[in-house]
């Protein structure tokens, strides 16, 4: 069954056209992330689903029922904001019940699903606190459990992590994906960062301009981006590109001024002709420093630049043919700068886009 | 004899960096300051203590010089006693007619603006900028345009010179500006959290009562303190739209001051100026904390 349908959604403010017709099927149970870089719609998406704008065009179904003219509190979603957004006057307890309130349910059940919910935040003990007393990390789990006492089926998160620092940010990630396992409910989490998209979802949509450009699972778009576009955005150091041709003669290669890598094993689409201009991107830990044994289809030699020491592994800059190009090596082999070194790459684990498309090949 | 590194260590400046009291920095401060302080609060003293003295030390002359003999006589007659025409029962008459102009006015414009604003601010409908864009146009229009048309407005309303006919007037003058504080505010009050109260089921009203009234305690102090003081303080909507049994305190003081028959009784007026004064300098007194910040709190991000 279907938890969430958006059909031809469309959105515009003014003359600036947000979400372009845009088509997205979430399934019980699925925990969605939308990712992109700021100004892409994903947080418009998420308060067009919330019921938070009127959308220009297009359906929104929730729990198989049309909720596109609906006001926000009757979609049966609950929505945990960056900024948190608690009452400030109201104690953490007011916090959790306002809804419940507003929905005119009995006092007992009240005090039982603030209850349940509290227990489940570990917060039972600051529902008599206001939110100025309250940690940030304290703040966003009464926020989600403001979501939670409403008993709803989908959850909406926007950017949740974001006003947190990095090691409350891990802990609240895992808590989220403990509190999903739990629940068992839809989540469709917006973020900027690729970290907790890759972490938390079981798929995630790329988003740029108003539209999805890829929807697959982790995996999936961390290894066979769709466009130039996805593969710099996912992955940290970022992929190295090369700006090449490929050779399509005899067997097929990338040519880039002299150099020429073989391509025995990378599964093209589509049949690429001769001579078409491409780029070639390959992640840093996909590159192999060669210790000798020159067994990989692919190999070449750089100087190393800068060593960046990262703990477990160290990231290390050079260049080849005149672009920048990056790889990691394992943190506890010792590199010097001025250093050449031998690279090599298995031709299985890169990615071909057109050069003029940018679409992968 | 102490070696170089002991002389670094302990004879090197250390701790707060001292600073002449008596710089000329600080005497040029404090100086202005000073100076500037007696100067407002000397008229103020000469009131009070000409108030306190009789007629006849009065007529010696010296009006800086503190009383000898303290009197609340002229206090008493200037609430009590003091004639205007046909009248003597004193500011006491005008004191009431204020306070029943000034509470119902301040309660009903600052209801209405707060409303506006908040619908201004958070529910943007259509045409919303165009009706703010009127409001605040009326702010820019001077009152002399407006006078002659709503005297027939009151007049057709049956309202003229009554006291709800002042009301209105007041309430009507106090919204522009009002409406205008308590949208700002209300702007800058975050977006999620009205974003959240609607996702939490929380209409109109909801939202507005159980959510942005109580955090706009230091607007809504604001906005009384400038509405007292403002329609306390009025004289010409006053004069205008009311009669003389309705006068409020102000219009009653300008004419036991500027009366022609008889002694000028300059305790009485000092007096009878002081007692009209008190008002909104007691809200002042009692709201002053809550008033700079909640101008503060609009000023940051307005």
């Amino acid at each position: 069954m279907n938890s969430i349908e958006i059909k031809n959604l469309s959105l515009n403010f003014g003359d600036v056209k947000v979400l372009k017709d845009l088509n997205l099927t979430i399934e019980k149970g699925e925990f969605l992330v939308l990712l992109g870089a700021s100004g892409c719609g994903k947080s418009t998406l998420l308060n067009c689903i919330a019921g938070l704008l009127d959308v220009t065009d297009g359906q929104i179904f929730i729990n198989e029922q049309n909720v596109t003219w609906l006001e926000p509190a009757q979609r049966g979603i609950g929505m945990v904001f960056q900024s948190y957004a608690l009452y400030p006057q109201m104690t953490v307890e007011g916090n959790l019940s306002f809804s419940l309130k507003n929905a005119k349910l009995a006092k007992d059940e009240i005090n039982r699903r603030v209850k349940n919910a509290s227990e489940i935040l570990q917060i039972e003990d600051l529902l008599k606190r206001k939110p100025a007393a309250l940690s940030g990390g304290q703040r966003q789990r009464v926020a989600i459990g403001r979501a939670l006492v409403r008993d709803v089926d989908v959850f909406l998160f926007d950017e949740p992590l974001s006003n947190l620092d990095a090691k409350l940010r891990t802990e609240l990630r895992v808590e989220i994906k403990r509190l999903h396992h739990k629940l068992n409910n839809t989540m469709i989490y917006v973020t900027h960062d690729q970290i907790e998209a890759m972490t938390l979802a079981n798929r995630i949509a790329i988003m740029r301009d108003g539209l999805i450009l890829q929807l697959d699972d982790p995996k999936n778009i961390y290894n066979f981006p769709i466009n130039k576009y996805v593969a710099e955005f996912i992955g940290s150091p970022g992929m190295n590109f090369l700006q090449g041709h490929i050779n399509n003669k005899d067997n097929v290669s990338f040519q880039i001024d002299d150099t020429i890598f073989e391509l025995n094993g990378y599964n093209f689409q589509t049949v690429v002709e001769d001579k078409r201009p491409v780029w070639l991107g390959v992640r840093p830990e996909n590159i192999v420093v060669n210790d000798g044994n020159k067994s990989l289809p692919v190999n070449f030699d750089v100087v190393v630049e800068v060593i960046e020491p990262m703990g477990a592994d160290t990231l290390v800059w050079s260049h080849f043919n005149g672009h920048e190009f990056r790889f990691t090596v394992d943190g506890n082999k010792v590199i010097n700068i001025g250093e050449k070194i031998n690279l090599g790459f298995d031709p299985l684990h890169i990615s071909i886009f057109d050069f003029e498309s940018e679409d992968r090949l | 004899m102490p070696n170089s590194l002991d002389m670094k260590t302990t004879d090197g400046p250390r701790g707060p960096k001292p600073r002449k009291i008596l710089s000329r920095r600080n005497i040029i401060l404090y100086g202005t300051l000073i100076f500037v302080a007696i100067y407002y609060l000397v008229p103020l003293y000469v009131m009070i203590v000409t108030s306190l003295k009789g007629m006849p030390e009065i007529r010696l002359g010296n009006i800086f010089s503190p009383p000898i003999e303290v009197t609340f006589e002229p206090w008493v007659k200037a609430w009590a006693q003091a004639c205007t025409g046909l009248n003597c029962d004193g500011l006491s008459r005008g004191f009431w007619n204020s306070v029943k102009i000034t509470i119902p006015s301040v309660f009903v414009s600052i209801v209405i603006a707060s409303i506006n604003g908040y619908a201004l601010a958070n529910w943007r409908f259509k045409g919303a900028n165009l009706f703010f864009t009127i409001l605040i146009f009326g702010a820019f229009i001077p009152y002399q345009i407006m006078i002659y048309p709503l005297v027939i407005l009151l007049r057709d309303l049956g309202l003229y010179t009554k006291l709800p006919g002042l009301i209105l007037i007041h309430t009507i003058f106090g919204m522009p500006i009002l409406t205008l504080l308590f949208r700002n505010y209300f702007t800058t009050i975050p977006e999620e959290l009205f974003k959240a109260a609607r996702v939490d089921g929380a209409g109109f009203w909801g939202i507005y009562f159980r959510v942005m009234m109580p955090m706009s305690l230091p607007i809504f102090a604001v906005a009384i303190v400038l509405q007292v003081t403002g329609i306390w303080n009025d004289f010409l909507f006053g004069v205008i739209y009311t009669k003389p049994e309705n006068y409020p305190m102000t219009v009653q003081l300008n004419n036991i001051v500027n009366s022609v028959q008889g002694v000028k009784e300059y305790n009485v007026n000092m007096a009878a100026t002081l007692l009209t004064g008190l008002v909104p300098l007691a809200i002042y007194f009692i709201s002053g904390k809550l008033f700079v910040r909640g101008i503060a709190a609009g000023a940051v991000k307005g």
